[in-house]
């Protein structure tokens, strides 16, 4: 059992190292950087909301080692991005929160190639800093005194944070549902959520604002995390090359330091 | 000669041209996309869908707390509308901008301020939790505070151009035939603008009926307490669209059924 | 101030501002039963009397007393809010409802003053009927004509029995033939009505044919009263030269002649009565000696007054018949003309302007 904070703790010098690492040459590589033609283009990443602090920086060491290639995110709930692709939206990658919703691109066929899982997310108890209702753990959550957040059923956050519930026996008096994840944070660090579930990375993103509270492990889900590029690239090369990197060491180093646990 | 036949003189001049193309561009807007909406309904699966009760309680919770919503921006807003036309009081351009920002604002935005003055920890609701233990947020009376504060100011801004508008000096003959102000205002000024506070209430009532941004950042989004129609049609949209498109269409049925029913009583008479 | 003003008239003399720039200052004593007349131009500041007398404005000092009861005084620091007051007002453009029939309209001040539903329809159905205006009573003013919005109007000032009656230019808005033919009704209803009354007008021929007294206001301030006699012959302002100018006079018209002031001329109509004269003062032709052809209408009188206007030249004639007339500089100075010669005075039959209540007859 790692609680959240030690994870950080654990997190920091893996980031700091991997930052020295890329120090030492002055500037970041990436391994196995091509030779010959070097990449052009615009590139549009449709990432899930809790991806957004670890893809921002992905996107731009992979800017820093393409100068010529541009990373644009497409930030938002793996249900609505999911459905974009579907109506046409123009996208060239899709970082998605579960399976569900990559399988659902595989039916539709516009995955090329096969998915593959990039990280893994488990799932923490969110509470706002100094823990002013004094949540000890899920069992909390049946109390209907207090204000429970969770994620809407029908995105991936939600569904996970169920399932943990499920698992832990605890049948929760929620007294909201919110359509993502952020906006759950943000009511539980403003206080007006006394605690919620969200995924670690997020907890953590919030450097503090939010506390988290571990879940133990007999119980916690681990959230599956797959990347694949798109039928519908604009610049399939270049979507190719970017989903190597965010599969490589360097790319699995940058996800570990927000938190993220390697698949 | 058939062109100019008395019937078709007396029909008159077909109007202008330029004037009939962006008319017509005008009403597309308004019909391509609840074509396409109707184009996507499942309808052979329409019965089924609507009679979960992730409908009926997002169609009830949304009629409920709009209705509601309509009528507290009644009671306030009127009052509020007749001090802004009459009472010359110094800031008063200031009050209109107040009144005003709601509309300007992202919906969102006004949820969280809701949020960051009557939530929990809020700069009101935390005193007022204190001594009544009164909870706003998550809960039914969060979505018609919610919907009342974004749909208000039409009622307001209506009203108060209906007031200007008005000759006052029909309140003034009132008076001298021995009317008080209380009269005046039930028998002269309220019939007089009747059309423009049957237009506001409706606008009011279309406004909170519509609202989601302030609903579900302040009140939440639970099943049967504050999942209202567009809140439960967004949150659907993400797994299930035949239920959200099916959600959709009661939502569409629901206000042209009611603006319909309206147009017949209301405007006959005028 | 004639008369005596006992418990029941008008009493007002004060001083009202409307605005930064305008200040009526106004003295008027109303028994019951008399009608006044306020006439001037507009500007003279006649609406603003309405207002103040209604309660709409209150007065800068002075005070209003209405049958013993003071309405507004300052100095007593007493004001009476105009729902209080029991004046009667026929607005200028009537004001009637617009979304009350004719008969809610007129019952509308006895249902403000708590009458019942029932009582209140009954009492304005009759004074609607009294008005000839039954079949007009489920009407709604914007289906009624000109003529008989101004008889609502008035059937819904005197169906609470004002103690006072305020009439705002009641005639302006018809046209001229409804005009004189409503003048007789209102005539009769003012006759008929027991309190005080003030018209407001800029019409002199009303103020004539409907008030025994005229004050005269201009930018303000009375500056003649009198009747209408007493304006044209002795008139103070030039205003009041002007009015007299029209040359408006009431006399007993029978078989064809009218009397007036002693005088008796010929006029082309048959009726009978009292009857209005107006004679335009470019139709009143003047001569060093007793003019031939067809004129009925000579005599022979003196030269009071010349007032030169440019072009034009006001001639004021003396006894027996004080008339105003107008003829050309050239004429003027042709004939020689100056104050206290002796001429003689002509006028066509024809050109003699008659009204009755029944319409005027300029053949």
């Amino acid at each position: 059992m790692v609680s959240g904070r030690r994870l950080a703790l654990i997190a920091m010098p893996v980031v700091l190292i991997a930052a020295c690492g890329g120090a030492r040459g002055g500037e970041t590589t990436i391994t196995g950087a091509a030779t010959g033609a070097s990449l052009q283009g615009e590139l549009l990443v449709s990432a899930a909301a809790s991806l957004a602090d670890a893809f921002a920086e992905l996107g731009s060491v992979f800017e820093g080692a393409h100068p010529g290639v541009e990373v644009h995110l497409n930030l938002g709930s793996s249900g609505l991005l999911r459905q974009q692709v579907l109506e046409g939206a123009p996208a060239d990658v899709f970082a998605s929160a579960d399976m569900a919703n990559m399988a659902r691109l595989m039916d539709a066929g516009e995955t090329s190639g096969d998915p593959m899982i990039f990280a893994r997310n488990r799932m923490e108890i969110a509470i706002p800093a100094g823990n002013p209702a004094g949540i000890t753990g899920l069992e909390d959550f049946a109390n209907d005194e207090l204000l429970i957040g969770l994620c809407a059923e029908q995105v991936p956050c939600g569904a996970y944070a169920r399932e943990v519930l499920r698992n832990a026996g605890v049948a929760p008096s929620v007294d909201s549902n919110e359509p993502d994840v952020r906006a759950l944070l943000t009511k539980v660090e403003a206080g007006e959520l006394d605690a919620g579930i969200t995924y670690l990375t997020d907890v953590l993103s919030t450097g503090g604002a939010v506390e988290g509270l571990a879940i133990r492990e007999d119980v916690n889900v681990m959230a599956d995390f797959p990347i694949s590029t798109l039928v519908g690239a604009s610049n399939p090369e270049v979507a190719a090359r970017f989903v190597a990197f965010v599969l490589s060491g360097q790319g699995q180093t940058i996800l570990d330091g927000y938190g993220f646990s390697s698949p | 000669m058939t062109h100019n036949t008395p019937e078709r003189r007396r029909r008159g001049r077909r109007p202008p041209i330029v004037l009939l193309i962006l008319g017509c561009l005008g009403l597309a807007l308004f019909l391509i996309p609840l074509a396409g909406l109707m184009a996507r309904t499942p309808w052979s699966e329409l019965p089924r869908l609507l009679a979960g009760d992730l409908v009926t309680d997002a169609l009830r919770l949304s009629l409920v707390t709009s209705v509601l919503a309509t009528l507290i921006a009644a009671v306030i807003g009127v009052p509020l509308a007749w001090l802004m036309a009459r009472v010359e009081f110094p800031g008063r351009f200031l009050i209109r901008g107040v009144v005003t920002l709601p509309l300007v604002l992202p919906p969102v935005v006004g949820g969280a301020a809701l949020l960051f003055a009557l939530g929990r920890r809020g700069l009101i609701g935390d005193p007022l939790g204190e001594l009544t233990g009164l909870v706003l947020p998550f809960s039914t009376s969060g979505v018609v505070l919610a919907n009342t504060f974004v749909a208000m100011p039409f009622l307001v801004i209506t009203v108060e151009g209906a007031l200007r508008n008005l000759d006052h000096r029909y309140e003034a003959a009132a008076a001298t035939l021995g009317a008080g102000r209380w009269t005046v205002l039930r028998r002269v000024t309220l019939p007089m603008i009747a059309p423009s506070l049957v237009a506001g209430l409706t606008l009011t009532w279309a406004r909170a009926l519509g609202e989601f941004g302030a609903t579900i950042t302040f009140a939440g989004n639970l099943q049967g307490r504050t999942q209202t129609l567009p809140l439960a049609v967004f949150v659907a949209l993400e797994s299930d669209r035949d239920t959200a498109v099916a959600l959709s269409l009661v939502m569409v049925a629901v206000s042209l059924g009611v603006l319909v029913m309206l147009r017949e009583r209301w405007w006959k008479a005028l | 101030m004639e008369g005596a003003v006992d418990g029941f008239g008008l009493d007002a003399s004060f001083v009202a501002r409307r605005g930064p720039d305008f200040r009526l200052d106004l003295s008027l004593s109303i028994p019951p039963g008399r009608t006044v007349a306020l006439l001037g131009p507009n500007g003279a500041g006649k609406s603003t009397a309405v207002d103040v007398l209604a309660g709409l404005l209150p007065v800068e000092s002075g005070q209003i007393t209405l049958g013993g009861v003071t309405l507004d005084e300052p100095a007593a620091d007493r004001f009476v809010p105009p729902e209080q007051r029991n004046v009667g007002v026929v607005f200028q453009d009537y004001l009637l409802f617009p979304h009350l029939t004719a008969i809610d309209n007129v019952a509308f001040g006895l249902r403000s003053r708590r009458l019942s539903r029932e009582q209140a329809l009954a009492r304005a159905g009759g004074w609607l009927e009294r008005l000839g205006l039954s079949d007009m009573a489920q009407r709604r003013p914007g289906e009624l004509s000109g003529g008989q919005s101004q008889r609502v109007a008035l059937a819904r000032a005197l169906v609470t029995e004002p103690d006072l009656l305020l009439l705002d230019e009641p005639l302006s808005a018809l046209d001229v033939t409804t005009r004189a033919r409503l003048r007789r009704d209102l005539a009769e209803h003012l006759d008929a009505f027991p309190g005080p009354r003030l018209l407001i007008t800029h019409d002199p021929t009303e103020a004539v044919l409907l008030a025994e007294q005229i004050h005269v206001l201009e930018e303000g301030k009375v500056t003649q009263t009198g009747s209408a006699d007493d304006i044209r012959l002795r008139p103070r302002t030039q205003y009041a030269a002007d009015l007299a100018g029209s040359n408006l006079l009431v006399g007993k018209a029978s078989g064809g002649r009218v009397a007036l002031d002693g005088c008796e001329l010929h006029i082309p109509s048959q009726v009978e009565g009292e009857v209005l004269v107006t004679i335009r003062p470019s139709a009143i032709s003047v001569h060093r000696r007793r003019p031939e052809g067809s004129p009925r209408n000579s005599w022979p009188t003196r030269i009071e007054l010349i007032e030169r206007m440019g072009e034009r030249v006001r001639i004021r004639t003396g006894p027996p018949l004080v008339l105003t007339a107008e003829i050309t500089e050239e004429a003027t100075l042709a004939l020689g003309l100056i104050e206290g010669d002796e001429v003689w005075v002509a006028i066509k039959a024809t050109e003699i302007g008659v009204e009755t209540g029944a319409g005027s007859e300029l053949s």
